[in-house]
């Protein structure tokens, strides 16, 4: 089995994030990895990709899969409303970097996570799939979700159950 | 600026030299007398040791040395040139390869075989006895050298080298003065003073040698040990250094262990002909002027009408210059196809040793140019092809002398551009496909049923079923099954198409298809549901409609009639499950490849494409219904559909209504 993913905390126990929502959720990536955030753009559907990649978009002449992680953690699909932005980020997966648009409904700001705060997520009482979570973070207005990406794009061309209990969505 | 490394730019470097040495060897095994090419040969050796030792590749300098002096007495006509030392250098030619590009490990005692056999072939062909050499370490040694005149004027310097023969151990250097001209015809910057060197303590030749390693090809030096002091003439230096390749393997070895340099993956490079980026250059400088034009024009405050005419100008230019720059850059990315056959010369070499058939391969079209990725992934395809071709296709010299043919089989490998496409013709002139063998084998395997008829073409297609081989026997060259099947999928992997024809007796014919480039296709834009999909144009027999009465009647077993053959079809819609209502005058494109044909079934024929290709995201490997993506000129993104992968799907889909019944 693949290790899961770990986080990057500095020599302080400090990792900066831009945090997004999801939902009711609030979430973070690294940083570092953030490439541009984008108003929606124009998607086109592959037929036959897993719901949760369903769809690629041209940023500046490439064509990068859009991620719908709503999906990934149990969220019922919603219409695009004004605050909804596309966060392109820069990972690694297999040891091949890419490109992928991560759809969200709202992009907060880049913050500052302290490791004296942070949870392995519980192994019991969560709504989601435990691997797919790297860390809870707490902060004074709720908790941070830091998403095991990597995890989570291994579950759809690996083990293909995990995108197929998932509500089929088209966008 | 990047700065280029160094190491990486002797690696390219040194890769053309062993190329060339490599080309010149396996024309010397064709010609043993030609002067020239030992001279070439000789050349490329020596620069490669030059350079090599500048890079800091001593084993490898070191190594190619002993070559280069066995070599360099075939060049000056002491021992013969032979098959069995042309053989050996190429070897020697790919343990420097290997020196050049592997971390060292493990090649010391493949470079000490290398250099015996390599000795062994020298005496061997001058007919003389091994030199034995004694092994006891003499107390030292007595050396006389003398540079060549214009040794200076090439950067040498006398002083270094009697400082290095000092560092040695203790020395006495006498200069001899003899050689020296008259004042009045001395020219300040010759060399004209020879050295007596007594060199004592425990010093191993090869020290010496290595003093000398970058002058010793023109000096004049002799070597004896101390010892044998009253003994007659000095050796010749040729016959000495012959003498001493024995003693110096183990030395070579702790060498190649020291110099060991980590492996880095040499970066890809192509060389471009200068014109090419003159007009590369060209074409920007119009880029550049046009767009500043533009940028006038829209701080400007003409007219109206005046400015709509600026601008279609400005358009029209604009697309021209695109077109031409596409242009520009895709002959950038072609190479000639010599790179590729070059390679298989030393193939057929060997496997004409290996198979002990004579073989002559000859070429054709070299000049032919193909985008160099598609040079890349057609090396191993060929590969396979020229195998089977020199292992199953030839016969022995004997069997071809009974069948009445020269004893000498021939492979031809030729390429010529024809529109949009390169044919690369792979041609023997052995036995040909054995038929009988084929259908054995397919009916054995379930493919045909015995006795059912079939026609030649999809007789001799069997062989690109996966597992199949006929050879009878499975020897270390080919036959083990693997093969076929996977050359056909790699060409058609790269939009191609693979051909073949047999004449008993008369040998067998592959022509492998393929475009001319990978990045950029004529395609069919059509819509599906939504969606907007391309059609590599290639692949399009032709458009019907599907009327609606057809749709219907056809419901159940998506077939048409064209032509009067069934040909299964294939609802993209249904298959892209658009969730959207049919339009009501669906249309059928008919795409094939080879003669395999599948109707799709799509909402609207849009038009014809240039279609630049873009890759997939990793993440959307899995989706084989698609071979790429490309932008649309309202920057929408069009999938662009994978033919194979269609047809197969197509194929199974008529597989499955026939098992039906």
């Amino acid at each position: 089995m693949p290790e899961p993913t770990s986080t990057q905390w500095d020599g302080e126990g400090r990792l900066e994030v831009l945090t997004f929502n999801l939902g009711e959720e609030t979430f973070a990536l690294e940083a570092t990895l953030v490439r541009e955030i984008l108003d929606l753009l124009p998607e086109t559907r592959v037929p036959g990709a897993a719901p949760l990649l369903g769809s690629v978009v041209n940023f500046r002449g490439k064509i990068i899969p859009i991620a719908d992680l709503r999906l990934a953690f149990a969220m019922p699909a919603a219409e695009a409303t004004l605050d909804s932005r596309i966060v392109v980020i820069e990972t690694e997966a297999e040891g091949e970097t890419f490109q992928i648009g991560i759809r969200t409904d709202k992009v907060h700001e880049v913050a500052t996570l302290d490791r004296a705060a942070s949870e392995e997520p519980p192994a019991v009482g969560m709504r989601w799939r435990r691997d797919f979570v790297r860390e809870l973070v707490r902060r004074q207005d709720g908790v941070v979700v830091l998403p095991d990406l990597a995890a989570i794009f291994r579950s759809l061309t690996g083990a293909s159950d995990a995108a197929a209990g998932q509500p089929t969505t088209v966008h | 600026m990047s700065t280029q490394d160094p190491i990486a730019a002797f690696r390219v470097e040194a890769g053309d030299l062993l190329d060339q040495i490599e080309q010149g060897l396996l024309d010397l095994g064709h010609r043993l007398d030609d002067r020239g090419l030992i001279d070439e040969v000789f050349r490329g050796l020596h620069t490669l040791k030059g350079s090599g030792a500048m890079f800091g590749f001593n084993a490898l300098a070191d190594f190619t040395h002993h070559c280069e002096t066995a070599f360099d007495r075939v060049r000056k006509g002491l021992a013969p040139a032979t098959q069995e030392l042309v053989a050996v250098i190429l070897s020697a030619r790919d343990h420097m390869r290997a020196l050049i590009e592997g971390d060292g490990a493990g090649l010391e005692s493949a470079g000490a075989a290398i250099l015996a056999q390599l000795q062994a072939a020298i005496d061997g062909a001058s007919g003389e006895a091994p030199a034995a050499v004694a092994p006891a370490a003499p107390k030292g040694w007595r050396l006389f050298f003398r540079l060549p005149a214009e040794a200076m004027a090439n950067g040498t310097n006398p002083l270094m080298l009697l400082d290095e023969l000092r560092d040695l151990g203790e020395c006495r250097i006498v200069a001899r003065t003899d050689t020296i001209p008259p004042l009045a015809e001395l020219v300040p910057t010759e060399c004209h003073i020879g050295w007596d060197v007594e060199l004592r303590g425990d010093i191993s030749r090869d020290d010496i040698d290595d003093v000398f390693i970058f002058v010793m090809d023109d000096m004049e030096l002799t070597i004896e040990p101390l010892e044998v002091e009253a003994s007659d003439a000095p050796v010749q230096t040729p016959a000495e250094e012959a003498a001493a390749l024995v003693v110096d393997v183990p030395m070579a070895a702790q060498d190649g262990a020291a110099s060991r340099t980590p492996a880095k993956p040499a970066g890809e490079s192509v060389r471009v002909p200068a014109e090419r980026l003159d007009e590369l250059m060209d074409r920007v400088g119009e880029l550049v002027i046009v767009q500043s034009r533009l940028s006038q024009l829209a701080s400007g405050h003409g007219s109206a009408v005046g400015n709509e005419l600026a601008l279609r100008s400005i358009s029209e230019e604009i697309e021209r210059l695109a077109g031409e720059l596409r242009d520009t850059m895709m002959v950038l990315r072609m190479v000639p196809v010599a790179s590729l056959f070059s390679r298989f010369r030393r193939l057929v070499h060997d496997l004409a040793r290996e198979t002990g058939k004579t073989i002559e391969l000859s070429t054709e079209g070299e000049t032919t140019e193909v985008d160099k990725t598609m040079i890349e992934r057609l090396a191993d395809p060929m590969v396979h092809l020229i195998r089977n071709a020199c292992d199953h296709g030839l016969e022995t010299p004997e069997d071809r002398l009974a069948a009445g043919k020269p004893a000498a089989g021939q492979v031809h490998l030729s390429a010529h551009q024809a529109g949009g496409e390169v044919l690369i013709t792979i041609r023997d002139d052995g036995r040909g496909i054995d038929r009988a063998r084929v259908r054995a084998k397919a009916e054995s395997q379930g493919l045909i049923q015995p006795g059912q008829s079939i026609s030649d073409h999809d007789l001799l297609q069997m062989i690109f079923h996966p597992g199949f081989s006929t050879a009878a026997q499975v020897t270390n060259l080919s036959g083990r099954g693997v093969g076929m099947d996977v050359v056909k999928r790699t060409i058609e992997s790269l939009r191609g198409a693979i051909d073949i024809t047999s004449a008993p007796g008369e040998g067998s014919t592959v022509v492998l298809r393929i475009p001319l480039t990978l990045a950029i296709i004529d395609g069919l834009l059509v819509r599906v549901g939504e969606g907007r999909y391309v059609i590599p144009l290639g692949a399009v027999e032709e458009c019907l409609e599907l009327s609606l009465e057809e749709d219907l009647r056809s419901r159940g077993r998506s077939f048409i009639t064209l032509r009067d053959r069934l040909v299964p079809f294939l609802r993209l819609r249904e298959i892209f499950d658009t969730g959207t209502r049919p339009d009501p005058h669906q249309k059928i494109v008919v795409i094939a490849t080879g003669s395999e044909r599948v109707g799709l079934v799509v909402d609207q024929i849009i038009g014809s494409h240039q279609t630049v290709i873009k890759s997939m995201s990793p993440l959307h490997r899995d989706v084989a219904t698609f071979a790429g993506a490309t932008i649309l000129g309202d920057g929408g993104v069009a999938l662009i559909l994978d033919v194979a992968q269609l047809v197969m799907l197509g194929q199974n889909q008529e597989e499955r209504l026939r098992a039906a019944g």
